[in-house]
C-alpha cells in the first residue's frame, strides 16, 4: 500500500481532519451484528482481518503526520500524558525494540532500523522519513536518546500506548502514553491493576468479561499477540478528548443537531492489540485510534445501515458510560432515512469495492 | 516478532559436568532469535525413535539475546527421556523445532532485592536472572545449594552475580533457611527453584516467618503447555471422528480434518467454541464455563480443553 499523508490535517481548532475514500474502505468497523453487547472479543492478531487496517502488526495510515503533531501538542500543553514508572526500563526498551523493527518491516520506504548487535549496548541507527528524523543511539542506554525509549518511539507511533506489568497475577498500569484518549486519564489509573482500572465499565463485570479476560492476558504467549476492537462516539474529530481537556469538547455535544450530526458526529474505533514483551515480560497495549464522521461511514451502505442498528437497540447504561445520550436522538434521526431494514450480512467487513462517488 | 515454533540448529553439546550437558542452538535459517526475558524457557521437541518427548528447558543465556539459546539438561538417572535423548544421541549439526520462549518464571520488577535459593539444576533460571540484575544494577544474592564438587560448574554465567553463596550437605555447609530469610531487607522478593523439598521447605519457612505469598515465587513448568495424553473425538452430527493427538487441541485436530468449528481467541476465554459433549468426560482448562457447567459436563471449549476419557461425542 502506498501512503500519502495528510501533514496539514488538523484535530482541534478548525478540525480538518477527513478520509479518503480508501482510508473509508480501510476502517476497522466494529459491529458485525445488528446488536452489541460486551464480550471478551478477543481473537489472535494475524496479518489478516476483514480490512487493511487489520493486516500489519503497527498500523500506519495518511494521518500518521497530522496525528504525531496533535500528540506533540498535547504534550506540550501536559507532560503528564505520558508516564512510566521508574521499573518499567526494561519495558520501555522492548517496545522501541518492536516498534522499530515493525515499523521499519512494513514501510521500508517510510522508516528504516541498522543495528550493529541484538543486546542492550549495541550502536542503532534509526530512520524515520516522513517526520525526518535520524537517531544514532546505543539499545539500553536512555542517555544516547533525546528522551526515555518509550517517548521517543511512541512521539513516533500512531495510537496511545500503554504498558502493563504483570506481578500477583494481576496486571498494572504502569506505563502510558495517552493523548488519544476516550474519556479517561493516564494520572488517575497509573498504577492500578485490570479490574481497578476498568471499574468504571457498566454491566461487563458482572457478566463476567474482565475475570476471563484477565485469566487469558496472564497467559499472553510471546509472538502470539491478540486484538479487540472498542468503540465509542466524538463530536468532531478529536484525538484528544481526555477529562483533563474536557473543558475544550465536552461542551460541543450539546452543538449537534439532525442537519449537521453527518459531519459532526465520529464513530471512534480503537484498534486494540496485546503483546507479550520479551526482556520484560511485561503487556505492551497499543490502542490505535481510527475516527470517522457518520457521514463517512454511511458511504458503505452496510456499515450506515448497521450503525443505525445498533445504536437504536444500544442498552442505555453503554449509551451513558460512553457520553452519547445527549446526541443520540440527533445521530440516529439522521442515520435513519439510509436504513431501509434489508437483512445485513454478519461480519463487519465493507462487502463493496469502491465507494459511490458524492 | 510473530510465529509459534522456531527451527533450531544445534550448534555445540558440551558436558559441563558428568551429568549436565550444555547444548547451544541458533536459528537453522541462521537468522535472528526471538529475545527472551530472564527466567524463560523453551520447549523442545526431542524426537527419538519410538517416541517425541517435549521437554521445557529454561534459557540460561544473556537474557535478549538473538543470535543463539543455550540451555542446560540434567539426565534424569535411570530415565529413558528426553533428557537421555539429549545426552545420548544430539549432536552438532542436528535439527529441533521448539517453541517460542515462555516465561513463567519472571523476575518482580518492583522488588528492591532478589534473593534466590537454587537446589542443584534449579539453578539453571537464576543463571539468566544474575545476567539482567547486573545490567539493571538490581540488588540480588542467589544461594545455591548442591553438591561440594559441582560448586564451580556453574561459575561462566555467574562472573557478574554480586553475592554468591554455596552450600553443601556437610556441617557447618548447610543452608539455614529462616535465618536467612530473617536477614533480608523489606521489599525483598523471595525465588526457589529446585527439588521439591526444597521448594517447599523454602516455601514454608517464607509462611511461618511472615512473608507474603505475594513475595515468595516458585518455578513451576507446564502449566501453559497444551497437550496431553491422545483421545477420540467423535463429531455426532458430522459423523467424523477424529484422533487428537498429544500436541494439539481439540480445536486443532477439527480444523484438521478440514471440519469448521467456531471459534475466536483461542485460548479459552472468549466462550465462542463452547461445544456440546454428548458422552465421555471432558478436561476442563478454560476460563469460560462456570463450576456448574463444568460440574454438568455437557459443554467443553474445543480451543483448550482435552479429555479425561478415550472418547468424547461431541454436538458437532
Ligand atoms: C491490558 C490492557 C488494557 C488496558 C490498559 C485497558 C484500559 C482500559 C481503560 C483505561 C478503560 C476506560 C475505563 C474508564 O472508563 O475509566 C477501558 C475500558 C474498557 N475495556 Fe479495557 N483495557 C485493557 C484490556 C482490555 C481487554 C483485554 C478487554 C476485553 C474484554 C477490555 C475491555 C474493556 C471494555 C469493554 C471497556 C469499556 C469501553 C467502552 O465501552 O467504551 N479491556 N479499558
Ligand atoms: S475460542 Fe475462545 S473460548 Fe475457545
Amino acid at each position: 500500500m502506498s501512503l500519502v499523508f495528510k501533514p496539514e490535517e488538523t484535530f482541534r481548532g478548525d478540525y480538518t481532519y477527513r478520509n479518503s475514500d480508501a482510508a473509508i474502505l480501510r476502517f476497522p468497523f466494529p459491529f458485525p451484528e445488528d446488536r452489541y453487547m460486551y464480550s471478551v472479543n478477543i481473537e489472535p492478531h494475524v496479518r489478516s482481518g476483514p480490512t487493511d487496517a487489520f493486516c500489519r502488526p503497527f498500523d500506519i495510515d495518511e494521518h500518521y503526520i497530522a496525528e504525531c503533531r496533535d500528540r506533540a501538542l498535547t504534550l506540550e500543553q501536559d507532560p503528564g500524558r505520558c508516564q512510566v514508572l521508574p521499573h518499567m526500563m526494561t519495558a520501555q526498551w522492548d517496545t522501541l525494540e518492536l516498534l522499530m523493527e515493525n515499523m521499519a518491516a512494513d514501510y521500508p520506504e517510510q522508516f528504516s532500523l541498522t543495528k550493529e548487535g541484538d543486546v542492550f549496548g549495541s550502536r542503532w541507527t534509526w530512520i524515520n522519513r516522513p517526520l525526518g528524523i535520524e537517531q544514532q543511539f546505543i539499545f539500553g542506554d536512555p542517555d544516547t536518546l533525546p528522551c526515555e525509549p518509550f517517548e521517543y518511539i511512541t512521539r513516533q507511533a500512531q495510537g496511545d500506548f500503554a504498558i502493563c506489568d504483570q506481578r500477583e497475577d494481576n496486571l498494572y498500569l504502569d506505563a502510558g502514553m495517552i493523548t488519544s484518549q476516550a474519556d479517561w486519564s493516564l494520572e488517575f489509573n497509573v498504577g492500578m491493576n485490570f479490574m481497578e482500572w476498568h471499574g468504571p465499565v457498566p454491566l461487563a463485570h458482572q457478566a463476567g468479561v474482565f475475570e476471563r479476560a484477565l485469566k487469558y492476558l496472564l497467559m499472553l504467549r510471546l509472538g502470539q499477540p491478540v486484538r479487540r476492537l472498542n468503540w465509542t462516539m466524538s463530536i468532531n474529530p478529536r484525538l484528544d478528548t481526555s477529562p483533563e481537556s474536557y473543558p475544550a469538547w465536552g461542551p460541543d455535544r450539546a452543538s449537534v443537531t439532525v442537519e449537521n450530526a453527518g459531519g459532526k458526529v465520529h464513530l471512534r474505533v480503537e484498534l486494540q492489540t496485546l503483546w507479550r514483551l520479551p526482556r520484560s515480560n511485561a503487556i505492551l497495549f497499543p490502542i490505535r485510534c481510527f475516527l470517522i464522521s457518520i457521514e463517512e461511514l454511511a458511504r458503505v451502505p452496510k456499515w450506515g445501515k448497521r450503525l443505525h442498528r445498533v445504536l437504536s437497540s444500544l442498552p442505555p447504561e453503554l449509551a451513558e458510560y460512553k457520553g452519547l445520550t445527549r446526541y443520540l436522538p440527533a445521530t440516529l434521526a439522521w442515520l435513519a432515512p439510509l436504513d431501509d431494514g434489508a437483512e445485513l450480512a454478519t461480519g463487519t467487513g465493507p462487502d463493496i469495492t469502491e465507494l459511490a462517488p458524492v | 516478532m510473530i510465529g509459534e515454533t522456531l527451527e533450531l540448529t544445534v550448534v555445540a553439546v558440551d558436558d559441563i559436568a558428568p551429568s549436565l550437558r550444555h547444548v547451544r542452538l541458533a536459528a537453522a535459517d541462521g537468522g535472528q532469535l526471538p529475545p527472551a526475558a530472564a527466567g524463560a524457557n523453551i520447549q523442545l521437541r526431542l524426537q527419538g525413535e519410538a517416541r517425541t518427548w517435549r521437554n521445557a528447558y529454561s534459557l540460561i543465556s544473556q537474557p535478549g539475546r538473538r543470535d543463539e539459546y543455550e540451555i542446560i539438561v540434567r539426565r534424569v538417572p535411570e530415565s529413558r527421556g528426553g533428557s537421555a535423548f539429549v545426552h545420548e544421541v544430539l549432536k552438532p549439526g542436528d535439527r529441533l523445532v521448539a517453541s517460542w520462549p515462555g516465561n513463567l518464571f519472571a523476575p518482580q520488577r518492583t522488588a528492591r532485592h532478589h534473593l534466590m535459593i537454587a537446589g542443584g539444576i534449579g539453578i539453571t533460571p537464576f543463571l539468566s536472572y544474575v545476567a539482567d540484575f547486573a545490567h539493571n544494577g538490581t540488588s540480588h544474592a542467589l544461594h545455591v545449594c548442591c553438591r561440594e564438587s559441582e560448586t564451580g560448574t556453574f561459575a561462566p554465567w555467574l562472573q557478574a552475580c554480586g553475592d554468591l553463596n554455596y552450600y553443601w550437605d556437610a556441617d557447618g555447609h548447610r543452608l539455614d533457611i529462616p535465618a536467612l530469610l530473617a536477614q533480608q531487607p523489606a521489599g525483598t522478593h523471595l525465588y526457589v527453584c529446585g527439588p521439591a523439598a526444597l521448594n517447599d521447605e523454602v516455601i514454608q519457612a517464607a509462611a511461618d516467618a511472615g512473608w507474603p505469598a505475594s513475595h515468595v515465587h516458585c518455578e513451576h513448568f507446564g502449566a501453559a503447555l497444551s497437550g496431553g495424553t491422545p483421545f477420540t473425538a467423535f463429531l455426532s452430527r458430522s459423523g467424523i471422528e477424529v484422533e487428537v493427538g498429544e500436541s494439539e487441541s481439540l480445536l486443532e485436530a477439527i480444523e484438521r480434518i478440514g471440519a469448521t468449528a467456531p471459534c475466536l481467541c483461542r485460548g479459552g476465554a472468549c466462550g465462542v467454541c463452547v461445544t456440546g459433549v454428548l458422552e465421555g468426560e471432558p478436561e476442563h482448562r478454560d476460563h469460560y464455563l462456570g463450576a456448574a457447567e463444568r460440574e454438568g459436563g455437557q459443554l467443553i471449549m474445543p480451543c483448550v480443553s482435552r479429555a479425561r476419557s478415550a472418547r468424547l461425542v461431541l454436538d458437532l
